[in-house]
């Protein structure tokens, strides 16, 4: 028992450091990317390093008519929240740290969370821009949660029905490529979920088009408004380590394949092409999803957000899903 | 709908939705614009305070300093007052090289707009292009004048610079530029779905309302209003050549007045701009470019000059009116500024009205607000600004009338 308490400790503290320094990445990668796509020549790929340093040298300022303890508990449960989502999710060919105690429903549990902590600390923080902010934020949690919950649920049951046991553990997932179980169909209502979830991920991350509860022009930053210093490094950490927990996802339920699985490699050696691998994915996912729908939009006002995400994604993610069904039901041997 | 409390959001004096200052409260209602009030006045200056302590040669240069944007338009109208009160002849050729920059002007300021309506509407790809599109013109401004911004080119009795033949390859060049990107930027602009799904229907301003509240230049036009200094009283060259209003029919079948159309009728202002352009350079006459080369000479004609006199000229952003009133002494008698905004102003308060918080930015941003132009006037007393009402203004104007009788 012991061993196992101090390995998930470990494995604990480590992805913690390893999302944060990975979800920064990212970020830097993003921003240069949108940069080029604007032809412009973008911040260095460390910036985003270079200003949660700056940002944690600062000063946390506290509003006087902001509810002082939810105001500060609000980052670090969003920062904490974010981190857990990676304690279950694969990365590479390693196992989630704590993937026997929680499956996906878990995980799409927890990315509310840092969603709610910031609506919690935009409502505490007296400020009627972070009010209009988070009465956003809730709107928009509650239009996109349905596809996504959608698009989780059809893969699993499609599993489910294809006779793999466990289907909604992670390492299930992770070990099993749904595309390898279906047929025409199937991979049709997959490229359809696949979109769905493509369209989730800037909602969820709340990067243009969908940055209408932070608005810059309008709200100017909205919930995140009077947040400064420390307080606000951790919201952008816990923003950070979001967008590694929105791409693995993605890379987990579409993407899954190892490159272990196709050429033989073992030991150590394997584990790092499989990294390299890994995150060539999360690129693949980051680029398509956050940094090729921001540069090519404009933001969604919240009623055509909502319009967008219960009309439009929801019903590619209904026509996914149908056709999933469909396509077990058309699939020999498998009981619908 | 009705149950949903009402609170108040202050917008301004500093907000990342305005460029310049001004405050705004506006009463919300959920996302609703219930009710919506403003003020002005965070960005006085005292230009004409300075103006009426020096002489219209020196004037001239304080124009170019009132807006940033508009530097040739506010020095044109103070010129043309001035030359109309001291009797001066300007000669042809300072007229085209006048309305060329005015031209280039309009480009660079509607394609600045354009840029900043895309990121008021957080399409920031777009507000990168835009801009930089807009430094071709930029560029020929200072190619042709020696500055970017405040040009320095237009003085009392013509212009400080001539464009010579061996300029005008520089000047084509630019032209066909934009002549090349026309089509892709309407593209960009007028048939991107985010953009008609954010400003259709979005902040509209009724040919009635537009009519009635007084609104000039491309907040007009997009209402329908046919009015445009240029062809309504030609000034500078523009009575040689052939300018027509442009109304948002160009393009869309009918006339709104919402946020779409201001689009439209201010991209299709640019196209027209280079149209413009290339008539002026085409009947260009020949030298002189200024009535008098001594300065000696024009100050002493203009301390002699004895009347009054309006100058108008169309700005990008609309009519840019300069009252002046000379007494025979150095300085001016007086000197009024109005530029378009404070004539397009008070329609914020009605296209705001039920609209949605999302879209204060862009419908704000609709009118091309220049506030540094329009506050002429601010009261602070006692560490507090005031709100003048009508019969404090008119007690104060009276008072005024009979110091100068006195």
């Amino acid at each position: 028992m012991i061993p196992m308490i101090t390995a998930a400790v470990l494995g604990c503290i480590g992805i913690a450091v390893y999302g944060m320094f990975f979800g920064l990445v990212l970020q830097g990668v993003d921003r240069k990317w949108a940069a080029r796509m604007q032809a412009r020549y973008g911040p260095p790929l460390h910036q985003p390093f270079i200003d949660i340093a700056k940002l944690l040298c600062k000063d946390n300022i506290i509003p006087k008519n902001a509810v002082k303890s939810v105001f500060n508990a609000a980052p670090v449960i969003a920062l904490a929240a974010s981190i857990t989502i990676l304690l279950y999710l694969p990365i590479g060919s390693i196992m989630p740290v704590l993937g026997g105690w929680g499956d996906i429903i878990l995980v799409i549990y927890l990315l509310t969370v840092p969603g709610l902590a910031m609506v919690a600390g935009g409502l505490a923080s007296g400020s009627p821009y972070a009010t209009v902010g988070s009465q956003r934020e809730m709107v928009t949690m509650i239009a996109y949660e349905l596809p996504l919950a959608i698009a989780v649920v059809a893969i699993a049951w499609r599993l489910n029905a294809a006779g793999v046991a466990d289907p909604f553990s992670l390492v299930t997932l992770a070990q099993t490529p749904v595309w390898g179980v279906v047929g025409i169909p199937g991979i049709i209502g997959l490229l359809l979920l696949m979109l769905a979830i493509a369209w989730v991920t800037p909602a969820e991350l709340s990067r243009v088009p969908c940055d209408t509860p932070e608005a810059e022009t309008e709200l100017c930053g909205g919930l995140l408004v009077e947040y400064s210093g420390k307080n606000l490094a951790l919201f952008s950490l816990s923003g950070a380590v979001k967008m590694v927990a929105m791409a693995t996802l993605t890379v987990v339920l579409f993407l899954p394949w190892n490159l272990t699985w196709f050429i033989p490699l073992t030991g150590a050696v394997g584990i790092v092409a499989d990294l390299a691998f890994f995150v060539l994915k999360v690129l693949l996912v980051v680029f398509f999803s956050v940094s090729l729908i921001r540069v090519g939009m404009a933001r969604f006002r919240i009623n055509h957000l909502v319009t967008f995400y219960w009309g439009y994604i929801t019903l590619i993610g209904f026509t996914g899903m149908i056709l999933l069904v469909l396509d077990a039901v058309l699939g020999m041997g498998v009981v619908a | 709908m009705s149950n949903k409390p009402v609170y108040t959001i202050p917008i301004g004096p500093i907000h990342p939705a305005l460029k310049e200052p001004i405050l705004f409260t506006f009463d919300i209602q959920g996302e609703v614009i219930n009710a919506v009030d403003f003020a002005p006045g965070k960005v006085h200056r005292g230009v004409e305070w300075m103006g009426m302590r020096r002489n219209p040669v020196q004037i001239v240069h304080l124009c170019d300093r009132i807006c940033g944007i508009c530097g040739v338009s506010h020095t044109l109208a103070f010129a043309r007052a001035v030359e109309q009160i001291a009797e001066i002849e300007v000669p042809e050729r300072a007229h085209y090289v006048r309305s060329i920059i005015a031209e280039f002007e309009r480009i660079q300021s509607h394609l600045l707009w354009a840029g900043v309506a895309a990121h008021e509407l957080g399409f920031d790809t777009l507000f990168h292009l835009a801009w930089r599109v807009r430094e071709e013109a930029m560029d020929v401004i200072e190619y042709l004048t020696g500055n970017r911004i405040n040009y320095g080119i237009v003085q009392v009795g013509g212009v400080r610079r001539d464009f010579t033949e061996d300029q005008f390859p520089r000047i084509r060049k630019a032209l066909e530029t934009y002549e090349g990107l026309v089509n892709k930027l309407v593209t960009l602009f007028l048939e991107d779905t985010t953009i008609k799904l954010r400003c259709m229907n979005t902040g509209v301003l009724t040919e009635k309302d537009a009519l009635e509240l007084c609104t000039v230049g491309p907040t007009a036009r997009a209402s329908g209003l046919k009015m445009d200094v240029r062809a309504d009283a030609p000034y500078a060259a523009y009575g040689d050549i052939d300018v027509k209003a442009i109304l948002p029919d160009v393009y869309a079948d009918c006339i709104k007045g919402d946020v779409y159309d201001r689009i439209v009728v201010r991209l299709f202002e640019v196209v027209d701009s280079v149209r413009i352009i290339r008539d002026l350079m085409d009947q260009m006459p020949a030298w002189p470019v200024l009535w008098e080369t001594r300065y000696a000479k024009i100050l002493s004609t203009c301390k002699k000059a004895e009347g009054e006199a309006i100058g108008r000229v169309e700005a990008p952003r609309g009519e840019c009116f300069h009252y002046v009133r000379m007494n025979g002494s150095e300085a001016p008698q007086q000197w009024k500024v109005k530029a378009s905004t404070y004539s397009n102003q008070m329609s914020w308060l009605k296209i705001l009205q039920g609209e949605q918080i999302a879209d204060i930015p862009i419908i704000v941003a609709s009118i091309d607000p220049c506030m540094s132009c329009t506050d002429r006037v601010t009261v602070i007393r006692d560490g507090s600004p005031d709100v003048m009402t009508k019969d404090t203004l008119h007690r104060l104007s009276v008072e005024k009338t009979r110091r100068l009788q006195a």
